[in-house]
């Protein structure tokens, strides 16, 4: 038996859709406590500031959705993944705005996977990401890589 | 805050600074990125980061938390000096957003901005598109946080 068969190593990312992940309910609630936080802009806090602004009613920070993206991913796959993080966002489109009571469902594909040529042990797999609400309207795409354990090195380091 | 006409390009602002504790990127981290470099110092230390890092999300929200928190005051200097406030409008994204190096617990990290560029909105004549870098450097002076970021601003001549 592999030691690492139950974790996702570099070769197990191929481009193409990876998986859709969710349903994710966010409450207005959720909404509230992270904008109060790290966000506490009147579009995001009351809803009658909300109502004259560009997004037309309460919505959920931008980096609060990020941060669901970032949990659902968790959830979904790098949880389970011989991650070793990841060195940025390439590109981020907030695409329309997150609202209390959304259920989010997030696909994610892989668009290409290299070996790394500075840490051969490692591969950078380079993923996009788009949420959408319940309706199937994108709220935000996301480009960014991860870098993954290549399948020798995961299984080297779990047999410790 | 300001309005586009009152923004040149080259500006920066310091935003002031975050401090991360043990407990601050833990709790985020249970809530938004549960890898376990997120949340346990061992095994943090025998990570790509070595030691227990901050997610990369709690990074950015920091730095939102205090653009934000300069935003209101300016906005309560131009209302003390009798001016009308510009309330900035949601922002499309950005790229190029970089973790330059891991922020481990008990960094404090500076944020500042500058702007990179500015152009008129084609479809909304009241608005101005402004694009930023904004930064964190931490208590060593290493920059460990770049991102390129775009937000709508209210044009004084729009007001209504």
């Amino acid at each position: 038996m592999s030691p690492v068969m139950n974790t996702l190593v570099f070769e197990d990312f191929k481009p193409g859709r990876l998986g859709s992940f969710g349903p994710r309910q966010v409450t207005r609630e959720e909404i509230l406590a992270f904008a109060a936080e790290f966000d506490p802009q009147p579009m995001h806090l009351d809803e009658e500031a909300a109502s004259r602004s560009m997004l037309k009613g309460l919505s959920g920070s931008g980096w609060h959705l990020c941060a669901l993206i970032m949990r659902m991913m968790c959830d979904g796959f790098i949880g389970r993944t011989a991650s070793l993080g990841s060195p940025g966002v390439n590109e981020l489109r907030w695409l329309a705005p997150l609202r209390p009571g959304d259920e989010l469902m997030l696909d994610v594909d892989v668009t290409r996977a290299r070996v790394s040529r500075s840490r051969p042990s490692t591969g950078i797999v380079t993923l996009r990401a788009v949420v959408n609400n319940a309706a199937g309207e994108p709220l935000c795409e996301m480009i960014s890589p991860i870098i993954v354990q290549r399948r020798d090195e995961a299984a080297a380091e779990q047999a410790g | 805050m300001r309005f586009f006409e009152d923004i040149e390009v080259g500006q920066r602002r310091e935003l002031g600074s975050f401090t991360f504790t043990a407990e601050g990127i833990k709790k985020f981290a249970a809530q938004f990125d549960p890898q376990r470099f997120h949340l346990d110092e061992e095994a943090g230390r025998k990570s790509l980061f070595g030691g227990l890092a901050a997610s990369g999300w709690h990074v950015g929200s920091a730095c939102m938390k205090l653009l934000v928190a300069d935003g209101q005051r300016l906005a309560k200097e131009a209302a003390a000096r009798g001016e009308t406030i510009a309330i900035w409008g949601p922002s499309p994204g950005f790229r190029e957003l970089r973790w330059v190096r891991p922020v481990l617990a008990g960094d404090t990290v500076s944020f500042a901005t500058e702007v990179l560029s500015m152009r008129l909105s084609s479809s909304r004549p009241e608005w101005g598109i402004l694009e930023g870098r904004n930064t964190g450097t931490n208590q060593r002076g290493e920059l460990v946080f770049s991102m390129l970021a775009t937000a709508f601003v209210p044009r004084r001549s729009g007001k209504s």
